[in-house]
């Protein structure tokens, strides 16, 4: 029985271990906007394994590798000068190694093809990879590479963490960001290299990229995201090779790149932060909290001349004071009054409950603060306070809120602890159906 | 009239064909991809000719046969669809746009791969195929009677409807690649011209895809391109060049493949990347040679002008005593660059040896004196403008080299015709012989 599945573990060791490799490189590449180089790099290594193999005649494993790793350099190094020292961008650079380096390798191969030993050469192994076909030298290669990378990452660690966040500044701090910069490369090549027979050229790229980007999504925090990068490509050569065990008809390779598409997708819509749903939720609930607050500074300032009493408040009075239909306005309301913030008081009508003006009262005098803030600290005119404040009041915390509140103090603008101070500007009363771009007062 | 070009070109009937549909596909890719070089976006080639597979397979599982045009609209169908998904990854899940390429394009390829080996397994999808499609055998791919073969045929639409496409949105594309925030501010639908583009670029993937294979294809929209923008800053031009350096890779290629016999559409990419590494060198205003060339003149000229303020301040300060030729070198820097302009200025008469040392001579004296003037002058507007006097010197070093005669009385007049320079040191007046040298000039 273990027989019959030493193979699988073999592989299923493989790909985990590739996996984590490369996500750990890739996340560091991700990071460096360098996403597409493993693409490049694996494209690129082609004439490499041709020129050892016209040389050697022979298929040598390891000469294979550093015919590979040597033209992978290479690739790296035309990219990095091109961007260094002519007009060409990062992108086409990228794509012009890429494409004309495989090229080459294509002349190569197809030159070599009346040689007799040539048809291992395999294009189609290099292409596609030969997951199923891993032996044990693969594997312990595969080992080999990912303990001296992850030794190497380690103990540049801070380095490398530096560049990927800051270059300008590890180069003032005269750091050798160019060297740093092309042992990263370095680093990202032999991975790919040693990759390339299991999965071949597009499924490596794809594995130094989706761990790292699915990553990215959980955390902001970059050991964090190694860690997680790291397990995530773990997991992707795991499963994608359980799964092609299970179902026999499919090839591992795509497999493995399908499972990490799924980690990527799951991650893109439910991760936490960054996440597509949770910033969904958050835009949402931001505009409600927006809407609500907005309703409550409306009715206050239509009431303001008759407080400290709660007079009622028409329908037609608050579709007149904002860019609200009367639908709009009467769900506002009714969220309102489930809140407890205002009451209906018949014929139409309503009022702010005491809960409710305490909270208005809030809302205004933050509103007003900001402005008076603007007004005197940034220099803006007074008649275009309302809106710049508009937008920013809702996200003010309440730390900087008591900030505002010490510095109008201490110039003698703040009328009391509780209520808002005056309106720094007239209130302006609009005309009903008057639509103002974004419904801002 | 084909007879008629195929007896003017010298091509037996094979060959013919191979340079004329390869010589189409380039023209289209190249047309195209000077766009997606100015857009940054090279690496959208490389993902939709690997992204195009499950459209191919879904294409031919629709309709249960090889039929041209199913299989085409799928894939064209897929290319817009990376395209898009592209876009919508980076924008709402922000992940960086490279990132998000490489994870659509990888994870479609994968799926394409799974499909045609689940579902279609008589299919022959044979790697060698989809890399350098049949460019070989294209004359034998008899379709429209014996006019010309099917894939020509097939290229020279595409080709023709590239180059309408270009003309009639040739005013929105060039300002959706220069300036896209311009754009949209001044109406046009970017997003519109966006998605044309990628629609035009997917199609002549596919289509030359078939034709020639996907390496000229990637190859052909990114280094063509490039290569004309490094020759020009005229849109017009760039396009023009890049379509017609497609025309001479497709040329060059087939002879160099016929001779070394291998593949015809690499050996096309290898050519177009000895193009390109020709223009990297030697583009007369951004080749990497001109520009090095470029600086070291710059840098002589400075050199030699430093030297001869160097004698004016020391004839100056201590009249009567000589400078040693050494002692000027050592002042200098050292180095290579004084001892060549050192000589340079002697063997042109600027200077001339003198007493075991070097002074100026009448002419050398002249142009000292203006550059002296200059520095002076541009010292004393610098204070003038409220900069401390040990602050001015470095600027004015470096900026006299550089100031005309315009400048230079627009400066006087700033200072008020000052006669001394913050350190207190006279400053230079416009004399009789140096009047006579401008006008020689």
């Amino acid at each position: 029985m273990f027989g019959a599945h030493y193979n699988t573990l073999l592989v299923m060791a493989g790909t985990g271990l590739l996996g984590l490799v490369s996500g750990v490189v890739g996340s560091f590449a991700v990071l460096r906007r360098r996403a597409l180089m493993g693409d490049a790099v694996a494209h690129a290594a082609l004439p490499g394994i041709c020129i050892a193999f016209m040389i050697l005649g022979d298929r040598n494993f390891w000469a294979f590798l550093a015919g590979a790793a040597a033209s992978g350099v290479l690739g790296v190094l035309c990219v990095t000068w091109l961007r260094a020292h002519t007009r060409i961008k990062d992108d086409a650079a990228i794509g012009i190694v890429l494409s004309v380096f495989f090229g080459l390798g294509i002349v190569l191969l197809r030159s070599q093809q009346n040689h007799p030993n040539a048809q291992g050469a395999g294009l189609q192994n290099y292409l596609l990879g030969q997951t199923a076909g891993m032996v044990m030298q693969d594997l312990l290669s595969i080992i080999y590479v990912c303990a001296g990378v992850l030794t190497m990452l380690l103990l540049l660690y801070k380095e490398f963490k530096l560049l990927s966040f800051d270059r300008e500044f590890s180069r003032v701090q005269g750091w050798p960001v160019l060297l740093l910069d092309i042992l990263l490369m370095v680093l990202l090549v032999i991975t790919t290299v040693v990759g390339l027979p299991a999965v071949g050229v597009v499924l490596m790229a794809a594995l130094l990229i989706i761990p790292g980007v699915s990553a990215r999504f959980w955390t902001d925090s970059l050991p964090v995201m190694l860690v997680l990068s790291a397990v995530f490509g773990l997991l992707t050569g795991v499963a994608g090779t359980v799964l092609s065990a299970v179902l026999p008809s499919l090839p591992a390779g795509p497999v493995i790149v399908l499972a990490g598409c799924a980690i990527f997708l799951f991650s893109m819509f439910f991760a936490p932060r960054r996440g597509v749903f949770s910033r969904l939720i958050e835009q949402l609930k931001l505009r409600s909290a927006t809407a609500r607050q907005n309703l409550l500074r409306s009715m206050y300032e239509i009431n303001e001349p008759r407080l400290p009493d709660s007079a009622p408040v028409t329908l037609e009075e608050l579709v007149a004071s904002r860019a609200w239909s009367r639908a709009h306005a009467l769900r506002l309301l009714s969220d309102a009054q489930s809140l407890g913030h205002v009451a209906p008081s018949g014929s139409g009508a309503w009022s702010l409950t005491p809960a409710g003006l305490k909270a208005a009262t809030a809302v205004v005098r933050t509103h007003r603060l900001w402005e008076t803030f603007l007004i005197q600290h940034a220099d803006i005119a007074p008649d275009h306070v309302d809106r710049d404040a508009d937008q920013i009041e809702h996200v003010l915390s309440s730390d900087l809120i008591a900030e505002l509140e010490a510095r109008l103090r201490e110039d003698g603008r703040l009328p009391d602890g509780v209520s808002p101070p005056a309106s720094p500007h007239e209130i302006v009363k609009r005309a009903a159906g008057r639509v103002r771009p974004g419904g801002a007062a | 009239m084909i007879e008629r070009l195929m007896a003017l070109t010298g091509y037996d009937e094979i060959s013919f064909w191979i340079v004329a549909t390869a010589a189409l596909v380039n023209i289209a890719c190249g047309i195209l991809g000077c766009f997606l070089v100015l857009r940054r976006m090279s690496m959208l080639g490389d993902a939709i000719s690997h992204a195009v597979l499950p459209g191919l397979a879904i294409g031919f599982i629709v309709t249960e046969s090889r039929a041209m045009l199913p299989m085409l609209l799928g894939a064209l169908a897929a290319g817009v669809l990376t395209a898009l998904l592209t876009q919508m990854i980076h924008r709402y899940a922000r992940v960086p746009e490279d990132a998000a390429m490489g994870v659509v394009f990888t994870s479609l390829f994968a799926l394409g791969v799974l499909m045609i080996h689940r579902i279609a397994h008589d299919i022959d999808l044979d790697p060698d195929c989809v890399l350098h499609g049949i460019l070989e055998g294209v004359a034998f791919e008899k379709g429209l009677g014996d006019v010309m073969p099917r894939p020509t045929f097939n290229m020279l639409i595409i080709c023709v409807l590239t180059v309408m496409f270009v003309c009639l949105l040739w005013k929105e594309l060039k300002i959706v690649s220069f300036d896209p925030a311009l754009a949209e501010s001044q109406g046009y639908r970017t997003n519109l011209v966006h998605y044309l583009m990628m629609g035009m670029v997917a199609g002549v993937t596919v289509a030359a895809f078939e034709a020639v294979g996907s390496i000229l294809v990637v190859a052909m929209l990114i280094v063509p391109a490039a290569t004309a923008h490094l020759l020009t800053d005229r849109l017009a031009l760039m396009v023009v060049l890049s379509a017609f350096i497609g025309v001479v890779c497709a040329v060059l290629g087939r002879d160099a493949a016929s001779r070394m016999e291998t593949s015809v559409s690499g050996m096309m990419a290898v050519v177009s990347g000895g193009i390109f590494v020709v223009a990297v060198l030697f583009a007369p205003r951004h080749g990497y040679l001109l520009k090095v060339l470029r600086q070291w003149g710059l840098s002589l000229r400075i050199v030699q002008e430093d030297c001869l303020a160097l004698l004016y301040r020391w004839q100056e300060g201590s009249p009567g005593k000589a400078l040693t030729a050494g002692h000027a070198v050592a002042a200098l820097g050292g180095g290579a660059y004084p001892r060549i302009a050192l000589w340079l200025l002697q063997r042109d008469g600027r200077v001339r040896a003198e007493f075991g040392g070097v002074a100026l001579t009448e002419k050398g004296s002249t142009q000292a004196q203006t550059l002296v003037k200059s520095h002076r002058l541009w010292e004393t507007y610098l204070a003038s403008l409220g900069l401390p006097p040990d602050h001015v010197h470095a600027p004015a070093d470096r900026t006299e080299h550089f100031l005309n005669e315009a400048i230079l009385r627009d400066v006087a007049e700033q200072i008020d015709h000052a006669q001394v320079d913050p350190h207190g040191r006279p400053i230079p007046k416009r004399d009789a012989s140096r009047v006579n040298l401008e006008k020689r000039k």
